[in-house]
């Protein structure tokens, strides 16, 4: 076992972890942060990504003792709260339906919201380019690729109208 | 009284944002994994790395010692109790079918069959002490290529004597539905146009996005089980009727649940030994599978071949249409699995007068995974061959595909039209979709500069695909489904109740996993009752409470369940009239009712809906002898499929060069009927366009020579990426039916339908001047290369699989190239 010590959507955390133990099963088992699922074994789905330091990360290719010390974001932390203000990326979503199970979106979100902040005003080609690592079996990403855009275009009018 | 309500706008037809996002953007789920219970135990399964093998012994002493592990038991430890997986589609009275024990003893009949379950405190642990069980086999023979296997050449199942399971036909002679076929081909080959192929339908992976996973729960009256399932009433059903504990000691529960597409329409071997091992033990206990486990065992889908035979006249004018299918069932018969093909039997002839028509379907048992439903399930396959054949024939006769289609298509002038396979189409207008999609299209514009390509030798040559499909959906009438031998009906349960508050819960026997059946139903109850679509809730997928249901498959949701609840709102509405008459104190007769509210006719009195619901909670001044309720539940049972239609037009580049294809436009017009929720469809659409894109152009589960899956992880098997398509113009018209109240036709599996003949219409089109007139599916890069250089279809997969590790070449030490 060995002591760890982080923290999740802006709360301190401390327990001891198998050292084996990825960092999405330490989210789910050890914390309850079940808005971030498991959808494969070969890190090629995106279900489970966060944001470690502010940057996305499929969290079955990270162990939990790899995030001592560091500060991890879900889905969940996110939003400020879980009944009003949304994350403009999550509103979104919402707004272009860019989701129909949502097994795939919390992982979806957090990458889009990364890809954002990289590259504010991206062109539909670099969404799709940006989101390649996360697969979704409902959208057929056409919806998706819309809300990135969507969401960009909300921040860009914003900065306008401010 | 007057009153309080404001007259609702309708909401049908308003693109509503969905009621069940919130929770989903924000991670407030409730899959089933993410379930814990006090107590709760954790599965691991040992599965047969062979696909066809004795069970000569199984050695659990290692995993029993192991740390925290609570039992470790195999398909002896338990009798009658464990129940079996069922089949309850026989299709024909002879039907070879293998009993399919969850967890057998003696023989394996797939690489992937559970052969003993482990229980332990944690997942890990369990997944560790699964590994040191010691399972000796005797390996046998495997049935493993569809064809040799339907010769009996080797047999999946020894004692079965055969690899055949059933042999299902239909014969428009017969049936006194049409002609017959056998001459009309006699006669084509003398004097008109006889074309024959074979199409291969590649074996799919439904590969939902969230793996299965399963709960129960045997400490309260109830047993509970909570599964990633979209059929959660089928499943209590099997359980009660296959493991002896009543169907009322059963709640079973579909939560949240990720995505299905016919993958988790299925009672599985894992959940009953869940179940088991749970009834054993006395403490809750789950189990939830890795990707490869679901790739591997979950059902796959399609797997067919198909020799087709069409004749024509000279001018292209159809005259028969034979079709004589392979179906590969896998190891067992599954759930409906013998009957996915026979769901395509009727639609082969799809729009076209063919006057002559046949169907045979020989089902067949390998060594594989079984299959059953996927998206669209046995209409795909139709719609590919007829569709592909289609093409074939314009090319025959030199006119363009939309030509040869228009020449033989129902009018819409003929509707109601009953089809050589005895359909009754109620509506549709192939004419008005095919020319707003040719408009979106720009097809003329295309043809042209496909010629000018063709013309300059460029090596990016353009095709261009057409499907013109229709299909069958809103699973079913009952008479319909009983006359086919199906063990079940196809009615759908609502019930709507009127709180004290003035809200409206409405629950439905339909089972959403991701269709968005909260936010629709939710404006069909609002319209119907007059109410604020914000006050409604739809509560589903729990056998608490909907008691009564037949679940969410084969596009019935809105076409069988939303009539339900549209049978079950005018109940409360002629329930609550006797009382807005008591209460506003004028004859029965004088009460009308509109927009949710109920008025005396000729003046201003009047009542809300909410308000009689709230005088009926109190009862305090009702008529005399009325029951104090205004709740109320139907039953629908469809008076027939439906028939939604559409044309799908694709723009395909494909270098001849180097095979590879890109989409470039793809454009459909899709009559659904009526729309409640045009953003829904809109996302159904995209979704089944994917898919069925695909299918055509990725998707393939590959086995080895040894009946190894060996696309069983996301690495192999190709699940297409936001990178690899593109956006869609997608239109509509609409044709509303008319065997529903709502005039509403199914959408879930039409894009899955139409997409994959358009898109390898539009590859073979791209490259058909350089002798290739078909390409096998996955219109892999190597595979279009091979067709362009070579001719022929490119060949099967299976000779492309990594070969397999063989000690006599020199560096074989590492795992490079051994697939390990």
């Amino acid at each position: 076992m060995a002591r760890i010590s982080l923290k999740v959507d802006g709360a301190q955390v401390s327990d001891d972890v198998e050292p084996r133990m990825l960092l999405v099963q330490y989210l789910r088992e050890k914390v309850g942060k079940t808005g971030t699922v498991v959808g494969c074994d070969t890190s090629n789905c995106g279900a489970c990504t966060v944001h470690l330091d502010g940057r996305s990360v499929k969290s079955c290719n990270v162990l939990a003792v790899q995030a001592d010390g560091h500060e991890v974001t879900t889905i969940e932390g996110l939003a400020d709260t879980v009944e009003g203000d949304l994350h403009p990326v999550q509103e979104a979503f919402r707004e272009c339906h860019g989701l129909q199970c949502g097994f795939c979106t919390p992982g979806m979100i957090m990458q889009s919201v990364d890809l954002l902040g990289d590259n504010p005003n991206p062109t539909e080609e670099e969404v799709r380019l940006g989101l390649e690592g996360n697969l979704c079996r409902c959208t057929g990403y056409h919806n998706i690729v819309k809300s990135v855009l969507h969401a960009a275009k909300g921040s860009a009018d914003q900065g306008v109208s401010a | 009284m007057t009153a309080t309500q404001e007259r609702p706008a309708l909401e049908i037809g308003k693109d509503r944002r969905r009621k069940e996002d919130q929770r989903l953007i924000t991670g407030r789920t409730r899959w089933t994994d993410n379930i814990t219970l006090p107590g709760m135990l954790h599965l691991a399964m040992v599965r047969s790395p062979f696909a066809h093998a004795n069970i000569t012994s199984i050695d659990t002493e290692a995993a029993r010692t192991a740390p925290n592990v609570v039992g470790v038991f195999t398909g002896s430890d338990f009798g009658a109790e464990m129940g079996v997986c069922i089949n309850a589609w026989p299709i024909t009275p002879d039907q070879k079918t293998p009993n399919h024990a969850p967890m057998p003893s003696d023989r394996v009949a797939f690489a992937g069959e559970i052969v003993a379950v482990v229980v332990a405190r944690t997942a890990a642990e369990a997944r560790d002490a699964a590994e040191l069980v010691d399972v000796e086999y005797d390996e046998l023979p495997a049935a493993l290529d569809l064809k040799k296997a339907a010769a009996d050449e080797v047999l999946a199942h020894p004692d079965l004597g055969t690899n055949k399971s059933a042999l299902w036909v239909f014969d428009s002679a017969q049936a006194g539905t049409g002609g017959n076929v056998d001459e009309a081909i006699e006669k084509a080959r003398g004097d008109g146009i006889v074309i024959e192929r074979e199409y291969r339908q590649q074996r799919l992976i439904p590969a939902f996005m969230e793996p299965r996973s399963v709960v129960v729960d045997p400490t309260g009256e109830q047993i509970t089980m909570w599964s990633a399932t979209q059929i959660p009433h089928i499943l209590r059903f099997a359980l009660a009727a296959t493991t002896g504990v009543p169907e009322s000691k059963i709640r079973v529960v579909a939560p949240d649940v990720g995505g299905g597409f016919g993958g988790k329409l299925q009672q599985t071997p894992e959940e009953m030994i869940a179940f088991a091992v749970a009834r054993r033990l006395g403490k809750p206990a789950k189990y939830t599978e890795t990707r490869s486990e679901s790739l591997m065992a979950a059902h796959h889908g399609r797997d067919q071949w198909q020799k087709l035979t069409l004749s024509a006249e000279k001018d292209g004018t159809v005259t028969g249409l034979k079709v004589e299918l392979l179906a590969d069932l896998g190891s067992h018969v599954s759930l409906v699995g013998g009957g996915i093909p026979v769901l395509g039997a009727f639609m082969f002839n799809a729009i076209y007068k063919f006057p002559a028509y046949q169907f045979n379907c020989q089902t067949v048992l390998t060594n594989k995974t079984w299959t059953d439903a996927y998206r669209g399930a046995g209409r795909p396959e139709a719609t590919y061959a007829i569709e592909r054949l289609m093409d074939e024939l314009a090319a025959e006769v030199g006119v363009d595909p939309l030509a040869i289609r228009e020449q033989n298509w129902i009018t819409h002038e003929e509707f109601p039209f009953t089809t050589v396979a005895g359909l009754e189409y109620d509506s549709g207008n192939y004419e008005a979709a095919t020319e707003k999609a040719k408009a979106m299209f720009g097809y003329d514009e295309l043809r042209a500069e496909q010629k000018q390509r063709r013309d300059a030798g460029d090596p990016v040559q353009l095709g261009l695909g057409i499907s013109t499909f229709t299909e069958m959906c809103g699973l079913a009438p009952s008479r319909v489904l009983g006359s086919l031998d199906y063990g079940a009906g196809g009615w759908e349960h609502a019930s709507v109740r009127m709180l004290a508050t003035g809200k409206v819960e409405v629950v439905t026997g339909a089972s959403a996993h991701g269709q968005g059946h909260e936010t629709a139903f939710s404006q069909i109850v609002a319209d119907r009752l007059g109410v604020a679509f914000e006050d409604v809730e739809v509560l589903h997928g729990d056998t608490q409470v909907a008691h009564k249901g037949l679940d969410t498959y084969g596009s019935r949701s809105l076409v069988v369940g939303g009539e339900a609840l549209v049978k079950a709102a005018d109940k409360v509405i002629e329930k609550a009239k006797p009382v807005a008459a008591h209460l506003l104190e004028a004859s029965l007769d004088d009460i009308e009712f509109e927009a949710g509210r109920f008025s005396v006719r000729g003046t201003d009195q009047g009542m809300a809906i909410g308000e009689i619901a709230t005088a009926v909670f109190a009862a305090h001044n009702l008529p005399d002898g009325m029951e104090p309720s205004i709740d109320s539940e139907a039953t629908y049972d469809p008076v027939n499929f439906n028939f939604p239609h559409g044309t799908h037009l694709c723009a395909m580049e494909v270098d001849t060069e180097t095979g590879e294809t890109t989409m470039r436009k793809y454009v459909c017009v899709d009559d659904i009927g009526n729309i409640i929720n045009p953003l829904i469809v809109s996302g159904q659409v995209h979704g089944g366009l994917v898919q069925g894109i695909a299918q055509a152009l990725w998707e393939e589960a590959v086995y080895d020579d040894q009946g190894t899956l060996v696309s069983g992880s996301f690495v192999d098997y190709l699940l297409p990426t936001a990178a690899d398509t593109i956006s869609f113009e997608t239109e509509h018209t609409t044709s509303p039916a008319t065997t529903n109240t709502l005039g509403t036709k199914g959408v879930g599996e039409a894009g899955c339908i139409a997409s994959t003949p358009a898109v390898v219409n539009a590859v073979v089109d791209a490259v058909r001047h350089l002798g290739v007139n078909d390409i096998q599916m996955p219109c892999t890069p190597e595979r279009v290369w091979r067709a362009v250089n070579s001719g022929g279809d490119g060949g099967d997969t299976e000779g492309a699989a990594m070969p397999h590790f063989d000690e006599s070449e020199p560096g074989q030490d590492s795992t490079e190239g051994a697939g390990a």
